[in-house]
């Protein structure tokens, strides 16, 4: 049980520092960081769902742990593409932040 | 299925034909592309004849087909209908003449034919439209398809004209939508049928009918031209002038004018809007609008523009008929449809021949041109006598019956509303026909040979002008407009 | 058959990625395959109900299902359509640049097929978790697809595009988790059964619920889409706005109807008109004042997205009120719909008319195309055609869907989307008139300009679509009855 209260508190945290950082931060890597710390979050609330079960005699649920493995599939294939997105920005125009100014 | 079920749609499909396969013609291809024209126009009018005949010998057409849920499209042959086929069939052979002589030398032929014969099938679609949804699917593809044609110049007056038309018309149309669905939850479908099928509904929610009667007939009043909704038509004016013809004579102008006819006759009928006391509002706002036309064309020196001005005030005799109620008074107004339709696209007929074969715009440009063209100027006295009302000519038997109706339906007001109307059509008209005849030239087209202008131009503007004098001459007799008009107001107000 | 249509276009993406050269072909087939395939199987469902197919023979809870009912059908029919004209126009679009080196086709191809691929599976599957990798997938495909013209706006609008989605699926993947937290199952039948008013069931259907917002970019979450949409190649152009815009609308959707039925309040749809209602409005006047042809289609989708979310508050409504499903309820879902359908169509179309144009003229500025309807005749009327269905002209499939949706806002009495659906109308009709008065105008053209050549089949692929999205108005009966197959909220449906 205790190890269930860890899980959800660490996922709360994580949640609430990616979320500020989204927000927050300016620089893509950060950003990129910022949601990638969210996801953290997200997936640590899953691991805590598959850890509900964990006393049982049917063992820890193995649906949400799949389901995480999938999501970090996901999160890994953004972060990858992005990063690559955000070097040939960076080499194309020097900048290292997405652009404020109005579409015309 | 009957050869009845097919002929209204049959009637629809030759001119939707007959502008597919213009659409993909070449610029060059002048001869297939008039053959198609006019065997097209040919071919309308005999439907329209046979579809005239068997209506008269008992005949019902009738198409349906299943639309959306219980909503079904459908056309179908009434006495109000016929008069607009017959209107439509007529003047859509001759101004097909005239256009193809008009735009000889222009650009983009295929496409003005092509989207002159859509025009031609929602014209139709209107007239034969046997429910409110039918109606408004063509009367919006009406307004959609006469854009191109506005515009056809491409010159940046063209394309503000075109702007203002749209807006006027589009939002127009959209009023006229929300009235028509608010309608149809109340009542479910909405069919034309004479003396409408609202009573009942009359009775619960009157507050909801004459606000929903406001929205209907506001978004109609906006092609019907009546005042202050007629911002759009005299900008429209910059279309060449078979356009304008087409526009003010059969499709765009009469799609309004038909459609108020259509919703105090066959959705509200006319006890039940009477009851409901919408009739005199309209009337009056039908009375405004044929005095204000009139004034706003007095001060107009382009010629176009006054007859413009002049189309806003005679498609008003045709609400105010039918606002007034009885059968005289009804008769007047709709056989004014047929009347100022033939009157009114003599007289853009004939400006576009001036314009085209002398370069004249304006009424101050017009002194002496009698001389130089007389066929095309005896062509327009005749028209513009109709306009004034002088007998024998069409326009007198309008105002004729319109003032007896009024009398007989009480309604003495309208009786010096006529006359004082038909003094200002003659303050505006009878100068220019006088200082076209007797004043004496002042450019130099003196010398000519041969033909005054185009025959391809001449014969249409001669031939409505002869069909305007016999229509007026020979009312009493079998054929005439106002012989039809006498069978759709038997089926409004019994015989 | 199910399993054709995503396996053949996931299998036409990997061939198109080692074949290169034939990879067109290999696209035009499997689309025009697919597009038959998915013709049957809406007359089969159309004559016979929902079908379901149990992957390996496993079935719910356990195994993954995919289900086609009228609904997805309609879609699956619709996206076949669309890729199929989008791939013929592409090969003409993708012709002239013939270096060695590699080029934007060459990408364009493997990743619009996986586009696709992915978006059966979101039309086809049947719970909330392969529902979320098929969004992924397909999202991830669109990202791609938006970097694939290379140049700074692209890349910055694909950055942004990527950060919105990589929020919004983490939004909803953490709504996922709550859900089988607190129900144990995670199939759309299983959980519409169990879910009840409470605060994880409010939570999880907020999380999912934004995520899609987001997805499908609602006022005023729409901020990613006008840059990426304008930004991309023509073709991309309008499968993001046909077809991805569609796909995240459908899932939303099926879940407002299904898992969510229960929690969905009166309030909480009206919220959801309200933000569609501000999209119309918003969108329609960004579009007006721009001055880049594709931007102005970008803010159209902006504001027809709008519509795709009016039927959602009468949809709510009916479901708290007795017979109202019956009286309004179907026609909001069927208008909603039809909406969506037509607009695909329509805006594909669309799409491919301004690349058209863009392709021939080497630039955008709708001031520059005057007496473009000269050269392009074709492609004027493409995008004329378009124009009806988008402004809801009689006769077109926009029309049908607007009459539908202003039927049920009388039937339900709300009025005012009454009002707002046709002020959008006359707004659309604003920005898309005035393009086609420039296309008309003949100002200042009296030297032609140079144009680039455009092939044929570039012009018939965006004029088809046009006309399928116009003969969506004029036979409605088959897919509306189509639609009535799985209807979510009646009984025997």
């Amino acid at each position: 049980m205790s190890s269930y209260v860890v899980y959800v508190v660490g996922a709360g945290l994580l949640l609430v520092v990616g979320v500020h950082g989204a927000l927050t931060a300016r620089h893509l890597v950060r950003l990129i960081l910022a949601l990638n710390v969210m996801s953290g979050g997200v997936f640590l609330a899953l691991i805590a769902i598959s850890a509900r079960g964990a006393g049982s005699a049917a063992g820890p649920d193995p649906v949400p742990q799949a389901l995480v493995l999938t999501g970090i599939v996901v999160a890994v294939s953004i972060t990858a593409f992005v990063l690559a997105l955000a070097r040939r920005i960076h080499a194309l125009s020097g900048r290292t932040s997405l652009s404020e100014e109005d579409l015309e | 299925m009957e050869w009845t079920f097919w002929m209204a749609p049959g009637l629809l499909a030759v001119s939707f034909v007959t502008a597919l396969l213009i659409f993909p013609l070449d610029e060059e291809q002048v001869r297939l592309r008039t053959a198609l024209n006019l065997g097209g126009a040919t071919l309308k009018l005999i439907l329209v004849g046979v579809m005239a005949w068997g209506i008269l010998t008992g005949h019902e057409f009738e198409a349906r087909l299943s639309f959306v849920g219980e909503l079904e499209l459908v056309l179908r042959l009434d006495y109000l209908s016929l008069l607009f086929i017959v209107l439509s069939a007529i003047l859509w052979f001759l101004t097909t003449v005239y256009a193809v002589g008009y735009l000889e030398q222009s650009p983009h032929r295929s496409r003005f034919f092509g989207f002159f014969s859509l025009c031609v099938t929602a014209t139709m679609g209107i007239a034969l439209a046997g429910n409110l949804v039918t109606f408004f699917v063509f009367y919006e593809l009406l307004t959609v398809v006469t854009y191109p044609l506005v515009v056809h110049r491409g010159t940046g007056e063209a394309l503000e004209g075109g702007r203002v038309y749209l807006l006027y018309t589009l939002t127009g149309g959209t009023v006229l939508l929300l009235g028509i669905a608010w309608l149809h939850s109340l009542t479910g479908p909405v069919e034309f049928v004479t003396g409408g099928q609202l009573a009942d509904l009359a009775v619960e929610r009157p507050a909801t009918l004459r606000l929903i009667f406001l929205l209907i007939v506001g978004g109609l009043g906006v092609k019907a031209a009546i005042f202050p909704l007629h911002g759009w038509l005299p900008i429209a004016m910059v279309a060449p002038a078979p356009v304008s013809a087409l526009l003010h004579a059969v499709a765009v102008v009469k799609a309004g004018a038909f459609g108020i006819v259509r919703v105090i006759f066959d959705v509200y009928g006319i006890e039940v809007a009477d009851g409901l006391g919408l009739l005199a509002p309209l009337s009056l706002a039908a009375a405004v609008t044929i005095l204000y036309g009139s004034v706003r064309a007095l001060a107009q020196d382009d010629l176009k523009r006054l007859l413009a001005f002049s189309t806003v005030s005679q498609i008003s005799y045709v609400a105010l008929g039918v606002s007034l109620l009885g059968p005289v008074a009804t008769a007047g107004g709709l056989v004014h449809l047929l009347h100022q339709g033939m009157m009114k696209v003599t007289l853009f007929f004939c400006a576009g021949i001036l314009s085209e074969t002398l370069g004249i715009h304006r009424v101050s440009e017009m002194r002496g041109v009698g001389r130089r063209m007389p066929l095309t100027m005896a062509a327009f006295t005749v028209a513009g006598f109709g306009m004034i009302g002088v007998p024998p000519v069409a326009g007198f038997i309008s105002k004729w019956y319109l003032g007896l109706g009024a009398l007989e339906a009480g309604q003495e007001w309208v009786v010096p509303l006529l006359a004082l109307s038909g003094a200002l059509n003659a303050t505006y008209f009878l100068p220019i026909i006088g200082a076209a005849w007797f004043r004496s030239p002042e450019a130099d087209w003196a010398e000519f040979d041969g033909p005054e202008t185009d025959w391809m131009l001449l014969f249409p503007a001669l031939a409505t002008a002869l069909l305007s004098l016999a229509a007026g001459v020979m009312a009493g007799l079998p054929f005439s407009p106002l012989w039809l008009t006498s069978f759709a107001v038997t089926e409004i107000h019994g015989p | 058959m199910i399993v054709t249509m995503v396996l053949l276009p996931f299998l036409g993406g990997c061939l198109a990625f080692l074949l290169r050269r034939t990879a067109p072909f290999v696209a035009v087939l499997g689309a025009a395959s697919v597009a038959a395939t998915a013709a049957m199987l809406a007359v089969g469902v159309w004559r016979s109900g929902p079908r379901i197919y149990a992957i390996g023979g496993w079935g719910a809870p356990i195994g993954i299902e995919l289900v086609a009912d009228g609904l997805s059908a309609i879609m699956l029919l619709t996206s076949a359509v669309v890729v199929l004209a989008v791939s013929v126009y592409s090969i003409g679009y993708h012709e002239h640049d013939d270096s060695d080196a590699w080029h934007p086709g060459e990408g364009f191809w493997p990743l619009a097929l996986i586009l696709w691929g992915a978006l059966n599976v979101l039309f086809l599957s049947a719970d909330v978790f392969n529902l979320y990798v098929a969004l992924e997938l397909m999202t991830l495909a669109a990202v791609g697809l938006v970097v694939l013209s290379g140049g700074e706006a692209a890349l910055m609008a694909a950055m942004r595009y990527a950060l919105a989605a990589f929020a919004a699926s983490m939004m909803y993947l953490l709504g996922v988790a709550i859900l089988y937290g607190a129900y144990g199952r995670l199939d759309l039948d299983g959980l519409a059964t169990v879910v009840s008013p409470e605060p994880a069931a409010f939570v999880a259907a907020a999380l999912i619920g934004g995520a899609l917002l987001l997805k499908t970019a609602l006022f005023p979450l729409h901020f990613w889409l006008p840059r990426a949409h304008a930004a991309a190649p023509a073709p991309v152009s309008a499968l993001l706005s046909s077809l991805v815009v569609t796909g995240s609308f459908y899932l939303f959707l099926r879940l407002w109807t299904g898992v969510f039925s229960t929690i969905a309040v009166p309030a909480a749809g009206q919220f959801v008109g309200a933000l569609g209602a501000g999209a119309i409005l918003w969108g329609s006047l960004q579009a007006l004042r721009q001055q880049h042809l594709k931007v102005m289609i970008a803010y159209s989708t902006v504001a027809q997205v709008g519509y795709l979310f009016l039927p959602i508050p009468l949809l709510t409504s009916a479901a708290t009120t007795p017979d109202g499903a019956l009286l309004w309820g179907i026609d909001a879902w069927n208008g909603g719909i039809y909406h969506a359908i037509s607009h695909a169509l329509a805006k594909a179309a669309m799409f491919l008319a301004a690349g058209t144009i863009v392709h021939a003229l080497g630039s955008d500025r709708i001031v520059g195309i005057s007496g473009i309807a000269r050269q392009l005749p074709i492609t004027t009327y493409a995008f004329g055609i378009a124009g009806m269905t988008l402004i809801g002209l009689p006769p077109s499939g926009g029309f049908v869907a607007k009459w539908l949706l202003l039927s049920a806002a009388f039937a339900s009495g709300q009025w005012w989307w009454a009002v707002v659906i046709l002020a959008g109308g006359v707004l659309t009709a604003g920005y898309i008139f005035l393009v086609l008065g420039q296309e008309l105008s003949l100002a200042g053209t009296d030297q032609p300009v140079e144009l680039s050549k455009v092939p044929r089949s570039m012009e018939y692929a965006a004029f088809s679509l046009a006309v399928a999205s116009l003969l969506l108005g004029l036979r409605v009966i088959e897919p509306i009855a189509l639609l009535q197959a799985g209807l979510p909220f009646v009984e025997g449906g």
